[in-house]
């Protein structure tokens, strides 16, 4: 029934979510300094950025309309808080290298966990779900995250022509 | 269409049928290319959750990958916008 309203929906955040990512990218680009040689650390903290970059970006294409992009927004946030907090107070010291998107599911010895468990460890807020939420949220994260990988592929076979 | 289920849950009282989680089983079923095209009434929920699984942590790795190979080709692109959003709409 809804077929074409759900494809404009997706076609949609797709081009929310690319749009945004993209400016991410060509700014970083801009505020790279030209003579700096990239060595591998450069390329190993840009890629960190731009995954970070990828996954708010589709955080806010989605909007606050989600339960899981709501979670992501709010981890970024705290995130943010917590780096400028830190930078205040012990400036010049090591960042901490933090990861936006948990992967709990090492932390946690997977044997004893029902499947449910785990699926809540790997999307966003899942933990707080009760099991209809979880997989109504699941259903979505999943198709913003192929999204975002097709998206992602694509500049970056944009890139290497 | 989600809003649309929940508004009803909420008005049916706050229950959860079995046939609701069957019927959101299976649309997550749809999204798994794995077992997409396994009748739904073969594959139980718990194989359904499991593959769920292993496809969101293969789209991780997926992200990571692409976001080592974009920071890799970063420094020596110079590409418009518009031309990428135009190729994404040609998809």
């Amino acid at each position: 029934m809804a077929t074409k309203g759900v494809t404009l929906n997706t076609n949609a955040r797709k081009i929310r979510f690319a749009r945004r990512f993209i400016s991410i990218l060509l700014k970083m680009r801009k505020t790279r300094s030209p003579c700096s040689s990239s060595s591998i650390e450069d390329v190993r903290k840009r890629s960190q950025r731009i995954k970070i970059a990828a996954y708010s970006s589709m955080a806010h294409a989605v909007g606050p309309r989600r339960a899981w992009s709501r979670a992501v927004l709010f981890k970024l946030r705290s995130r943010a808080r917590h780096q400028s907090m830190m930078k205040r107070r012990s400036f010049g010291l090591q960042k901490k290298r933090v990861v936006v998107v948990k992967n709990n599911n090492d932390i946690i010895p997977s044997g004893q966990l029902s499947q449910a468990d785990r699926l809540r460890q790997l999307v966003p807020g899942g933990k707080a779900m009760d099991m209809c939420s979880l997989l109504e949220e699941t259903a979505d994260y999943i198709s913003c995250l192929a999204t975002q990988v097709k998206v992602m592929q694509t500049i970056a076979d944009h890139f290497s022509k | 269409m989600s809003s649309r289920r929940s508004r009803s849950r909420q008005s049916g009282g706050s229950r959860i049928t079995d046939d609701q989680i069957n019927e959101l089983v299976s649309k997550l079923q749809q999204l798994l290319p794995e077992i997409r095209d396994r009748r739904s009434d073969k594959v139980s929920a718990a194989k359904v959750l499991q593959e769920t699984c292993s496809y969101i942590r293969s789209l991780h790795r997926e992200v990571d990958d692409l976001s080592e190979r974009l920071s890799e080709l970063l420094p020596t692109t110079d590409t418009a916008q518009a031309a990428i959003i135009r190729s994404l709409l040609m998809q």
